[in-house]
């Protein structure tokens, strides 16, 4: 007979793992199983009336040309974040790949912007732009640029993108500095030995070996621009001038909890989920994938 | 084509010197090995030459120009390193024509070099493959191609050989050395190896704790080793050292009392001689006590002590010997094979 090793049942499994699971439960599969109910009923702004209406709150959605309009201004917005973030980052990877002496301490500067929480990240950037006091405004009128992001659309815009971008840097930059200083250091001097100089160097031997890093990360910071932005944009332009800076994320919470469109707003996060899901989904299998170079 | 001239070459990383002063002419054409043991800063007066690393002081001069101030692509040399180098993401062809397409040569001629280069070195069937396809030794070949489709004026290597088994080693050192020679490109070549430094080398630099202990042929490290180390270092299995004090008649006296012709000086010597060197002889001057013997075929290794002594020897005897263990044998050596050394500071006698 087969001797079986028995392993005494124990809770403590269980117990250890509960703290996660309730908290998925409570602050994500709960609230999203409502959001999902939510989407599919009609509630007037008081509250006192709901009426379950299958997919008409979604068909609604796609035909506001304001809904479209935002997607767009999405797209747009998380392009020019991920390319202003991953380019910041990676010139200053580069820089900080050749630096050797002091380069603890730069790396850890470049790391605190990182742990600044979003709407403090656009407190200090509306604090420097702000029209009448801010520091840096001041100095674009000396250069005869009238800043005002309350008023003007693309200044605004150009405001979130850049203190968007700028909270993303840090991360970027963690992850390009791990890639490149996964070169072996005799590759790049081969090809100084070949001919290159830094910036060819560059091009044509660093940049194709960070590649799997890059798509990596474009797909992060597109889902970072999409969802983690809301603090952001509340603390610098709610939204404004005139919807220019209402993203997708920020126009959920604009219709549902000022406009009180309560359906509408759950039908556009359900959208929402499906897209970050579907970004995940992307990401894991360029994680997967086997590199190819 | 060039000659290199090492003028002093100094390197200090912050506090720490690790190279003291290396001076050398390399002549046009010539094949150079460094070598000496881990650590003594091979590596680093490569790298030196190659551009890699700054020159604290002295100067390096290829083709009697001073090269201190240029960068590695300016100084017409190639290198062959370690891990090979090669780049991950490029084909063979490609990896070999990168530094032919940066430098603006015309399309129709690197294709004529890299293929001209393949088959010389027998990779013309991986052209298309990237370096994770290949084999180490396809891999070193592809690392060999890169540098000789560049015809720089000075081919640098180190230790190239160190990855691969001890067969292949064998071959591609033949090979490097043919390749060397037909096309007469001035070479150095870093390793650890005695073996490789004795059999690739026109010339050898012995390197040791950032010093240069002696700079000449084969041969020439061989029969006339200037210090200890030297003479501990070439030859296989290293030659025998006996401390020994000099007595006023030309001869030295052994710690067991024998004594053996040596050199006019006094004080504490240390006597070196080949364990090849040694021979039966009824009245040798070397009492040997057996401790171990090894056939190997071709010839006899006797390891053992010096009688009264606990100075190790090993003695090599061509052919097989029934020697038992525990035996006492007497070995001479003829006088002109026996090498004298400072104790203290380790320089020759003469
Ligand atoms: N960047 C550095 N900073 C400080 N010391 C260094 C540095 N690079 C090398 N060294 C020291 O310089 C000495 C020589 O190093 P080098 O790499 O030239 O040795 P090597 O002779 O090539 O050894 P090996 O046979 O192991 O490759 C070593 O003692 C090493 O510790
Ligand atoms: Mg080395």
């Amino acid at each position: 007979m087969l001797k079986r090793v028995h392993f005494p049942t124990s809770y403590l499994p269980y117990l250890l793992v509960a703290p996660q699971i309730i908290i998925t439960l409570v602050f994500f599969i709960w609230p999203a199983s409502q959001a999902m109910y939510q989407s599919l009923l009609i509630e007037d702004a008081f509250g006192l009336s709901t009426e379950f209406v299958w997919f008409e709150n979604f068909q609604v959605l796609f035909e506001d040309p304001k809904y479209l309009e935002s997607f767009i201004r999405t797209m747009w917005f998380s392009g020019a974040v991920a390319l202003l973030s991953m380019g910041m980052a990676i010139i200053l990877a580069g820089f900080a790949d050749r630096v050797i002496r002091g380069a603890m301490v730069y790396r850890t500067l470049l790391i605190w912007p990182y742990a600044v929480a979003p709407v403090l990240a656009g407190a200090l950037w509306v604090f420097m732009f702000n029209p009448t006091l801010g520091i840096i405004s001041y100095f674009l009128e000396g250069f005869g640029i009238d800043w005002n992001h309350y008023l003007n659309k693309s200044q605004a815009m150009g405001l979130v993108i850049m203190a968007a971008a700028w909270k993303q840097v840090a991360y970027n930059f963690l992850f390009y500095l791990a890639a490149m200083q996964s070169i072996p250091k005799s590759v790049i001097e081969a090809a100084a030995i070949d001919g290159a100089g830094p910036l060819k160097r560059f091009w044509t031997i660093v940049f194709p070996l960070i590649s799997p890093t890059t798509f990596f990360l474009i797909v992060i910071n597109a889902v970072y621009a999409f969802f983690d932005t809301f603090g952001i944009i509340h603390a610098v332009t709610q939204g404004g001038p005139a919807g220019s800076t209402n993203i997708l994320v920020y126009k959920v919470y604009n219709d549902g909890f000022v406009g009180l469109d309560l359906g509408g707003s759950a039908a556009q996060s359900v959208i929402l989920m499906i897209l970050v899901i579907a970004m995940t989904v992307v990401q894991f299998r360029f994680v997967e994938r086997k590199v190819e170079y | 084509m060039a000659n290199i001239k090492l003028d002093n070459l100094l390197k200090s990383y912050g506090d720490t010197e690790v190279l003291h002063g290396v001076n050398g002419d390399i002549n046009d054409g010539e094949f150079v090995v460094i070598v000496g043991p881990s650590g003594c800063g091979k590596s680093t007066l490569l790298r030196m030459i190659a551009g890699l690393e700054t020159v604290t002081s002295g100067e390096v001069s290829i083709g009697g120009k001073m090269v201190n101030n240029l960068e590695p692509a300016d100084r017409d040399i190639a290198m062959v390193f370690q891990n090979y180098a090669l780049y991950p993401h490029m084909s063979v062809y490609d990896n070999m024509a990168y530094g032919l397409k940066i430098r603006g040569i015309a399309k129709s001629e690197i294709k004529r070099r890299v293929n001209e280069a393949a088959e010389i070195l027998e990779i013309g069937d991986y052209l298309k493959r990237k370096p994770r396809a290949l084999s180490g030794g396809q891999r070193q070949r592809v690392a060999m191609g890169r540098a000789i489709v560049r015809e720089p004026s000075v081919f640098l290597f180190d230790e190239p050989l160190s990855n691969l088994d001890a067969k292949l080693r064998v071959q591609m050192r033949l090979e490097i050395r043919k390749l060397q020679k037909r096309l007469g490109v001035t070479s150095i070549f870093v390793t650890h190896d005695q073996v490789e430094a004795m059999t690739l080398g026109d010339r050898l630099m012995v390197l040791n704790g950032g010093y240069v202990e002696q700079f000449g042929t084969p041969i020439e490290l061989y029969e006339n080793p200037q210090t200890v180390f030297v003479a501990g270092f070439i030859g296989s299995p290293a030659m025998n050292f006996i401390p020994a004090t000099a007595r006023d008649d030309g001869t030295v006296e052994l710690q067991n009392g024998d004594v053996v012709p040596g050199v006019a000086t006094t004080g504490t010597v240390t006597l070196g001689v080949r364990p090849e060197h040694l021979v039966p002889h009824d009245k040798g001057m070397f009492q040997i006590k057996v401790l171990m013997r090894e056939q190997l075929g071709a010839n006899t290794l006797i390891h053992g002590v010096l009688k009264g002594t606990d100075t190790e020897m090993v003695v090599s005897l061509a052919g097989t010997h029934d020697i038992s263990e525990g035996a006492e044998m007497r070995f001479s050596a003829a006088k002109k094979l026996l090498h004298f050394f400072d104790a203290t500071t380790g320089k020759r006698l003469s």
